[in-house]
Order: structure tokens, then sequence, then C-alpha cells
């Protein structure tokens, strides 16, 4: 038997939760408020997922940046990867919140979209 | 342009644009919102992580994408809106000062007023941290700024002093950008910030968070080359012999903020000593009338969802106390913190509203507790109602709600008390 | 280059040098080996303009100092800086303190002060409600007063610049090239300028130049420790709060600034580092309790800066050395200059004017110091937005003429884009978050520029045309951003995965 312990992050509460599991199967969890908290624990356990947020270049933006999310969560193990990826990918203004910015981001299947406007603007001096 | 409005709020964060789309929900015709900034949404568009709306959308939002929400139905309200316009005084007969480039001064009378301008962070110097003056200390909400608006890194190899939500956020934060996030040190026992930002910040990127530790000294002539770190004890003093230098070029600072409180005192309204923002009762409703307050302006919160949760309170009050309706109890309840409770926000009941079934009072505790009771108790020491939480911390804004049954004409004053279960 | 006169060091005493001695009609270069003037004691020290009772009239401290107290007043109105003749306190608690009043008080008569008084009863607490309830006697001096320091080099800088001074600023000087016993020029970090005459103001860094130029004496830095606190509380106190000075030095005082903040310090301590003005621990404490003597509650929970100043001590001598080298023609020092060094200044700079027309005199007799009839004496007011927020319809006036009037940067001290663009263009021009913020305050309130300096780093970078990322804090090696956002991962993002837990 096996026991660890673990915090959920599904939502700002936070629940406490204990995972048993047997031969690397999970025989119980507890301490969790409400379902989600069952699914993160499995995911946790299994293959921990994150979302990964951060900016993209926008060329001729009113900001040098937008920022942007993964649309769905990604394994925690490619989030730096991810992060060298991204760094290499410029857009052009306007960009549109909900805008896909790159799809299949490392082949994962999930799309890297924008979490806010930009406007374009002819030039930016502080770029 | 017009200079005279029903309502003005100041400041275009989740607080005041919450207010404005709730007051026009409440039949509150002339609106006007103050900004200073280029852009409304306060603080959030630098907040781009997630975490945002999980109570009040139920799903999980960035904060830009969590603002946008909120501006995109503003625009459809036609609320007038003034950007990049700072309000630099406001009296206590609702006159209030603002300034910008294309009007100059402005002069506005409003019949109500409310009061959304957010926080500020606490700086180094709040904390007397020793040491020299060098480039690259930053708060971390600036630090923020400078990465996620600005584009710039501020550093490379960084120390993180308090172990504040911004602060969790911005050891990530600096971490996916490449820097070198060396600790993050906390004179408290315990994080004062959301425990899910402990989980998915630092212990994901093994960035180490030592408890009672701080820095004891900043060196470095032009750029920081290294700090002094020190485990502390009981009195959070520094332990002579635990001393320890670690080379950064940089120390972000989330030790805590404050609310931007001076438009409040300079228009002659009380604060409260422990929250640093205005005395309320249960419409957030500051002791002049027709003043209001809320987001972090009244108290630090959280969570955007509570800011919001919050605006919309007053939307509604403001709503009310136009049309001139409203009916006082004859005398003020009272809610004082009792035993490990910091603060409770509202600070004071008023009204007497029919048809009203509950209050949610707002607090914030001093230190971690498991298993506990919090206790809402009468001026006789009887406890009127209690409520079971498994655990609180000073980082978790706990809410509880006051049935308004136990409202009785004689009850003055009521205690709000922390007990083990 | 060539000129006639280096200053060497632009601190209070180089800057007012610089000003006096552009009367004359002779080419003037000043050199300050920081990014701006007033970096070095000049901005770390009290501010406070002495009454003149401390010193003994037959030293250059005691005659300086008296002489130059009446002076303040039309000097800082020409130079449109504030300046507050508050009055000064030196409080007693015991007998043995009421004699050492009354023997400060007899010195100062006889170095010709006649408006001191010894104040005790009730009267002490009319005049500062918040002391010590044990105070008993006080010797009050009314015609000490209040300046800051920073921005009254700065002027003095800004005065000079416009009567034809050049001001060179990272420019440190090196060496002095000597010949046949005569001053032939200044090695610097930029070359070699040549001149036949060299004042060395170099503050701490006074003996070194000295030493260049073959004379001897040691510069021992001894620290002194502020605290600063928010301008709710400048009120606390009327007047500059002193205890009972000590043979070293003044002793912790409370005064308000001028700029309505209280401030607190300096305690004083032998140091080894002339460029470490850090604070520390100890000190702080020390600061806070010697000022509780004075007045027991102090605003702790509304701290919003602490710094240090360095004063530059010659062990054993007890005065200002302002002389003419006795082995080299055409040097000059300056050195020593410690309290009341500020408060000299005025007398400092005639004095210094005195002895360059006998070295004038010996080194090239046909030379002729004239005094130019074209010499600007004072400065133009600028408006600052935080004077007008009672007058706003005249406010209204300069925004309509430039709308940068209009457009507040710093909302602490309530500091609009307009001065902050002034500052970049005056005639000494700040180049650094921290030279801005000494010209118009911007970034140093409560917030400490949390709020304002992202935006003061962009108009920075706007007006000098140069990237963000060269915008520093206080000249080079302080920049304030490292690269642009991406950078680092670009190049180092394999490198750190391991340190990550997956
Ligand atoms: C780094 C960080 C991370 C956070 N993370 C989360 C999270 O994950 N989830 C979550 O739910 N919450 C989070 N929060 C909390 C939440 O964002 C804040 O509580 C919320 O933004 C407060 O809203 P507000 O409207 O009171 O203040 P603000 O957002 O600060 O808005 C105040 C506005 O008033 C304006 N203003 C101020 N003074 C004046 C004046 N004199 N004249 C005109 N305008 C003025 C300001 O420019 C600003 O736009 C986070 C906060 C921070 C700082
Ligand atoms: C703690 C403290 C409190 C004080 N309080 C008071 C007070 O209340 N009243 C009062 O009257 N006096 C006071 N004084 C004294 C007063 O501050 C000094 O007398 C005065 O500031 C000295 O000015 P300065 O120009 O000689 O020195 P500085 O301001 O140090 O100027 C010297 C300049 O020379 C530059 N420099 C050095 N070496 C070189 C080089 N090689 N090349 C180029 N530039 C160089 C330095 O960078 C510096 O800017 C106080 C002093 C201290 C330390
Ligand atoms: S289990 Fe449910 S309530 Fe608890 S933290 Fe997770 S999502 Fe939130």
């Amino acid at each position: 038997m096996e026991q660890n312990k673990i915090i959920c992050i599904s939502c700002p509460i936070g629940c406490r939760m204990t995972i048993q599991s047997k031969d690397g199967k999970i025989t119980s969890i507890i301490g969790n408020a409400c379902p989600k908290g069952i699914k993160y624990a499995e995911e946790e356990f299994i293959n921990p997922l994150r979302i990964l947020t951060t900016t993209v270049k926008v060329i001729g933006g009113e900001l040098p940046l937008v920022s942007v999310k993964t649309e769905k969560s990604i394994p925690k193990r490619l989030l730096l990867k991810a992060m060298v990826e991204i760094a290499k990918i410029e857009v052009k203004a306007p960009v549109k919140i909900g805008q896909v910015i790159k799809d299949y981001l490392l082949g994962t299947g999930v799309s890297l979209v924008a979490t806010r406007n930009i406007k374009r603007v002819d030039s930016n001096l502080f770029s | 342009m017009k200079l005279e409005y029903d309502l003005v709020i100041i400041g275009g964060g989740p607080a005041g644009l919450a207010v404005a789309l709730e007051a026009r929900r409440n039949t509150v015709k002339d609106i006007l919102l103050l900004e200073r900034d280029k852009y409304l949404g306060g603080i959030l568009p630098q907040c781009i992580h997630n975490g945002f709306g999980v109570q009040y959308f139920k799903e999980e939002l960035t904060g830009p994408e969590y603002a946008g929400r909120f501006i995109t139905k503003l625009k459809d309200c036609q609320i007038n809106v003034k950007k990049e316009t700072m309000v630099i005084n406001i009296t206590s007969d609702k006159r209030i000062i603002a300034i910008n480039r294309d009007d100059g001064l402005l002069h506005i009378q409003s019949k109500a007023v409310v009061l959304a301008m957010g926080c500020r962070e606490r700086t180094r110097e709040a904390i007397a941290v020793p040491g020299s003056r060098p480039a690259g200390i930053f708060t971390a909400g600036t630090a923020q700024r400078y990465i996620n608006i600005e584009g710039y890194m501020p550093g490379r190899e960084v120390v993180v002093l308090g172990s504040g939500d911004i602060g969790m956020i911005m050891a990530r934060r600096m971490t996916l950008e490449g820097a070198r996030v060396k600790a993050v040190l906390e004179i408290m026992p315990f994080s004062t910030g959301l425990i899910r930002n402990k989980v998915q910040c630092l212990d994901d990127f093994n960035i180490p968070l030592k408890f009672n530790h701080t820095i004891t000294r900043i060196e470095g002539g032009k750029r920081v080359e290294k700090v002094t770190v020190a485990q502390v004890d009981k009195n959070l003093q520094a332990i002579p012999g635990t001393e320890e230098e670690i080379s950064c070029d940089t120390v972000l600072l989330s030790v805590g903020l404050i609310p931007e409180n001076e438009l409040t005192s300079e228009a002659g309204i009380k604060l409260d000593p422990v929250t640093r923002g205005p005395i309320v009762n249960e419409n957030r409703e500051t002791e002049i009338e027709g003043i209001f307050a809320c987001g972090n302006v009244l108290h630090v919160h959280d969570l955007a969802d509570f800011v919001t949760e919050e605006g919309e309170i007053v939307g509604r009050a403001v709503g009310e106390y136009l049309k001139g309706n409203r009916k006082f109890r004859s005398q003020p309840i009272k809610i004082f913190p009792g035993d490990n409770i910091a603060y409770v926000v509202p600070q004071h009941i008023d009204f007497i509203v029919p048809g009203r079934k509950k209050i949610k009072l707002f607090m914030r505790v001093k230190k971690p507790e498991e298993r506990v009771k919090i206790n809402l108790i009468d001026d006789k020491g009887r406890v009127l109602t209690a409520y079971k939480k498994r655990i609180v911390t000073p980082g978790e804004m706990v809410s509880v709600f006051l049935p308004e049954v136990l409202l009785d004409d004689k009850l003055k004053n009521i205690t709000i008390s922390i007990k083990r279960d | 280059m060539k000129t006639d006169v280096v200053i060497i060091g632009g601190g209070v005493i180089g800057t007012a040098i610089a000003r006096e001695l552009s009367r004359f009609n002779i080419n003037i270069i000043l050199i300050e080996k920081e990014d701006d003037v007033a970096m070095g004691t000049s901005k770390g020290n009290s501010g406070i303009i002495h009454a003149g009772y401390n010193d003994d009239f037959n030293t250059l401290k005691g005659e300086l100092n008296i002489k130059s107290n009446p002076k303040f007043d039309k000097l800082c109105a020409d130079l449109k800086i504030l300046f507050k003749r508050i009055g000064s306190l030196v409080i007693g608690f015991s007998q043995e303190d009421f004699r050492k009043l009354k023997e400060l008080k007899e010195n100062g008569e006889k170095n010709g002060i006649e408006n001191l008084e010894i104040i005790r009863g009730p009267k002490l607490f009319e005049l500062e409600p918040n002391l010590n309830p044990q105070a008993k006697y006080a010797l009050y001096a009314p015609s000490a007063g209040i300046i800051s320091p920073y921005k009254f080099t700065i002027a003095l800088a800004d005065n000079a610049v416009i009567n034809g001074v050049k001001v060179l600023l990272e420019t440190e000087a090196k060496d002095i090239r000597i010949e046949e016993k005569q001053v032939y020029g200044v090695v610097t970090n930029r070359g070699l300028i040549e001149t036949r005459i060299v004042i060395n103001a170099a503050g701490l860094h006074a003996d070194e130049i000295a030493e260049a130029a073959g004379d001897n004496f040691k510069i021992n830095p001894i620290k002194g420790e502020y605290q600063l606190f928010d301008k709710q509380w400048g009120n606390l106190v009327n007047h500059i709060l002193f205890p009972i000075p000590t043979k070293l030095s003044k002793g912790i005082l409370v005064a308000p600034t001028v700029h309505d903040n209280l401030l607190i310090g300096p305690n004083s301590y032998w140091v080894k580092d002339k460029d470490d003005p850090a604070t520390t621990k100890a000190g702080t404490e020390e600061v806070c309790e010697g000022a509780r003597k004075l007045v027991p509650n102090l605003p702790h929970q509304d701290l919003v800066a602490s710094f240090a100043g360095l004063r530059a001590d010659i062990e054993g001598r007890n005065d200002f050395i302002i002389e003419a080298s006795k082995k080299i023609r055409g040097f000059i020092n300056v050195a020593d200059i410690e309290s009341p060094g500020l408060s000299s200044v005025p007398a400092i700079a005639e004095m210094v004017s005195g002895i360059l027309k006998e070295v004038v005199k010996e080194i090239s007799p046909q030379l002729e110091l004239n005094c130019q009839d074209d010499f600007v004496e004072t400065l133009v007011e600028q408006p600052k937005f935080a004077d007008y927020l009672d007058k706003t319809g005249e406010w209204q006036e300069i925004v309509e003429k430039d709308t940068d009037y209009g457009e507040i940067i710093c909302r602490c001290e309530k500091v609009s884009k307009g001065e902050i663009l002034r500052a970049i263009h005056q005639p000494l021009p700040a180049r650094s978050l921290d030279a801005i913020k000494r010209r118009v305050r911007a970034g140093m309130g409560r917030c400490q520029g949390g709020f304002c300096s992202p935006k003061v780093l962009k108009i920075l970078s706007e007006e000098l045309k140069i990237s963000p990322l060269k915008v520093s804090k206080k000249g080079p090696g302080s920049e304030i951003l490292k690269t642009k956002t991406k950078e680092i991962i670009k190049e180092t993002g394999v490198k750190f995965k391991d340190e990550v837990r997956v």
C-alpha cells in the first residue's frame, strides 16, 4: 500500500487529498470537496497535466507581446520545451482574443490561443 | 463635456467594471467611469496566468480573459468611460477633480461615488531590508508588468522575498522565461498565498520555498550582486549563525499589498487600521453617505471573483441609494474580529432590507488552523451560529453567512472567533 | 581638451565653486565620476543649515558657517529651491545638559548669533507637543533652517552651466599631470584635460587627488544612517530637534524635510569603504532608539526610505582644508568638508574665489579676472503640479499650453510628464531614473517607483533615443532591465530543463 498526499489545483480552494495505491493502481482517493478533485488526482497520479500561460511576440501591435494559453492542459514535463518553441513564434497584429496562434503545440494536439486583443499600430517606439 | 453624474466610479479594474454593469442593471442612468491607465481591466491584463473566474463564470480563465468579458459587456451598455484620466481629489460632498492631457483639469459633481482604485505593493522600505540600493530590486507586480506587458526581463538570477501569490506566480513566470529562481523566502512559518500556487508555481519547478527565512542584507554597488539570507526565530528576528549568501542579480519583493487609500483618506473617510481601507457597512458604503468602496481599495482580495461579487453588491446599493428609499436600523450592528481573525468586512450592518435572507461576511485569519469552527457571537457571549471549516489560512479569504433571522432589534455587536473544533 | 580651471567633484562644494567662479570670464570644466551631480555626501546628509553655535569662530568651520547662514534666503530664492528657516532646538534632560546648553549658547553669542534663547517648562511643549515629556530645557536657535541638499547641488550646477561651466559626467580624475611643480592637466578616464588650475573638491576621495599632487592627508569615512517617513508625518515636529552634541557629532536628530517628510538620523561610525552607503540593521535600530529619546512616538509603519551618507573625516584635524597647495602651483584643496559643510557653502565658494585670484596672480599675472556682465544669478521657477493642487485653474492654463502637463506619471508625488521632460532637458540634464527622482521627485513617494518607474523608463528611452535596455538607475552598470522577454529562454531553455521536476 502506498500513500500520496497531493493538493488539488483545479480551483482556488485547494483541497488536500490523499491517494492510496497498490502496484501503481489507485485504490482510494479522499479529501476532495467536489468531483473535479477525483479527476485531478487520477491525472496527477498517471500523467500530470498543466495549462501553460505565457506570451508571444507581436509585430506591429500596440504592445510588443500578446498573452496566450494552451487551450487544454499539456503534460507537465513538456512545459519548458513548449516555452522554447513559443519563444520562436511571432504573430502579426491585430490579434483577437481566442485566435489560434499555433495548433498542435509540440504534437500534443493542443493549440495555443491568444487571451487578449492587440490592436495594430504603425510604429511602436518602445519595442 | 458633461460634468454632473449620478454615479462616478474611480478605477476600471474588475471592481469598477462590476459596479458599472450592476448599477446600470439597477437603473442608474448617468454613469462615468474614470481610469488612469490606457486600458481597462486594472491589474488583470498583466496577470496572464489562469485561475480567474472559477467561482463567477464556473470556468477557468486568465486575467486578461476575465477582464475582457466585462469590458465587452461595458461597451454594449453605453457607459461613459474616460481613460488615461487620473483622479486627484475627492471631497466629502462628492466633487471629484481629475486630470488628463485633453481636458486638463475636470471638476465633476456626482450624486454617488465609488472608490475602486485597487491597491499598491509594499516596498522594501516598508519592511526595512538593510543593505545597499542598487538596480535590480523590484516589487513582483512591477516585474510582472515589465515581463508580460512591456516585454522585458528584469533579471536572470532571482531571489523572491515573500510567498504571496504574486511572488509565487512570478517565480514560475521567470522560470518559464529562462531565468533562474534560486529561492523563495517567507518570514512566516506558512505561505501567505494560495496553496495551489505553491503547488503549481514552486513545487512543479523545484523552486525551494524556505519558511522562517528572510533577507538580512542586499549587496551590490550598481546592480544587485548577492543577498544574505537568514533563518528567523519566533519573534521574526534573524538567528545568528544561520546566515547564508545567495548570489543573484535580482530581488523580487512580494511582501504584501496595501489599499490605494490616499484619495479615501483625503476625502476624510475613516480607515480600518487592519485592512487600511475604509470602514464600511453591508452596502460597502463608507462613513460618508453615498461614497462606496469595493475591491482591493477596500481590503485586499486574493480572488478577482470575490472582487466582482463585491462590485455587484455596490452596484445594487448605489441603485437603492439614488432611489432614496433605504431604511436604517434603529442602531447599527458592529462586527468585531475575535480570536484568530484579523479583520471582517463589512464592519457594521446599518439597514433593514425586506426579503433579505442573509449577509455574507468576508474575513481573514491571522494564522493557519485546521479543523475549526467559526463562531458568530453576540454581546452576551452566546454563539448565534457557527460554521465548520477544515482549514483556514491567512492567504485565503474566508466567508460566512450571517442569517437575517438572527438580526433582532436589540443586537448591537457580533464578534467572530475561530475555535478548534 | 583645454580649459582654465578644472573642478574635480560634483558635490555641493564643487558645484557651488563652479557657480561662483562662473562669474569670471574664464573657462571652467567640472568633472564628476558618477552620472549626475550630488551622488556622494551631498545626497546623504541631514540637510540642515546650522545656526552656527557649535564650532569655534576661530575655526574655518565656525567662521564660514556663521558667514553663510544669512545668505541662504537670497541664494535659495535665486535658485528657486525651498529653504525653510524653521529654527532648531537642542534638547536637554538634566542639570548637566543645562550647563552644556549654556556653553553652546555662550559660544554662539561669541560667534555673533544674537537671538539664541534657552527655553524651559511648558513653552517647550507648546513649541513641540510631541517632544519626550521628560525633556526640561532647550537651546532655541531661530536662524537654523532646512534645505534639500541634492536639489541645492543640482540647482547650483544648473546655474553654473547657464553661465558657461561645462559639466562632464561619468568623468573620473585618475591623475594630476604636474610639471615642475606646476599643474598641467587632469588625466581622466576620457583622456587628458589640459589646465593650469585644479580645484580638488572630490569629497571622500579628495585625499587620493591630493596625493597625486603630492599633498598628504588621509580621509576616513564615517557613516551616518537615516530613516525617512511618509509625508503625513512631517508635522510631528515643528523644528529641528537635536540631542546634546558630543565631540564627534551633533547626534541623532528629528526634523521635518522641506518636502514634509519626517527625517531621523544620523548615527556615526567609522567604515572602510568610501563608496558603500549601505544601511544596516544595527544602524536602523540605533537611529530609531536615538530618535525616540527626543520623540517617543515615531510612525514606524510609515517608513518610505532609509539611506546613509559618508562624512569625510581626517583624523586629528577638526576643520576644513581650504587652501592653495604649498607644494604645487595651481592646485587648490577644498577638502575635509564635513559638517557643517552644507551650511558653509556660500562662504566656502567665496573663499575659494579669493584663493583663485591669488593663484591666478601667481601663475599668470597677465590674465585679468573680470566679472562677466551677463552673469545670470537666478534660475527660472518651473511649475510643479504638486504645488498647484489648490490652484487648479492656473494649472489648467499650463496644460492648455502644453498637454504633457496634463499627464500624471508619478501618482504618489503627483508629477506630470511635462516636469519629467523638463528634467531630461534642463541645463544639467537627468539621464537616469535616480537623477529624475532627485530633480522632480517621481519615484520618491510611498510606492518608491513601483507605479511610475516603468513609465519614467519609457520616457527616458524615448527622449534620449536609447533602447529601454540602456536606461539605468544611476549610470552604466545599473541598467534596470536585462534583456527582452523570450531572449533568455532561447539561450538557456534546455539547460535548465533538468532542474524542473517532471
Ligand atoms: C499578480 C496577481 C495575481 C493574481 N492572481 C489571481 C488569480 O489567479 N485569480 C484570481 O481570481 N485573482 C487573482 N488576483 C487578484 C485580483 O486580480 C485582484 O484582487 C483584482 O484585480 C482587484 O481588482 P480591483 O478592481 O479592486 O483593483 P485593480 O485591478 O487594481 O484596479 C484598480 C484600477 O483603478 C485604477 N485607478 C487607481 N487609482 C486611480 C485614480 N486615482 N484615478 C483613476 N484610476 C485609478 C487603476 O489604474 C486600476 O486600473 C491576482 C492579483 C495580482 C496582483
Ligand atoms: C551623515 C551626514 C550628515 C550631514 N549633515 C549636515 C548638515 O545637516 N548640515 C551641514 O551643513 N552639513 C552636513 N553634512 C556635511 C555635508 O554633507 C558635507 O559637508 C558636504 O556634502 C560635502 O560636499 P562635497 O561636495 O565636499 O562632497 P561630495 O558630495 O561627496 O562630493 C564629492 C564628489 O566628488 C566626486 N568624485 C570623487 N572622486 C572623484 C574623481 N576622482 N573624479 C571625479 N569625481 C570624483 C564624487 O563622486 C562626489 O560626487 C553632513 C554629512 C554627513 C555625512
Ligand atoms: S476537489 Fe474540487 S473543490 Fe477541492 S480544490 Fe479540487 S476542484 Fe476545488
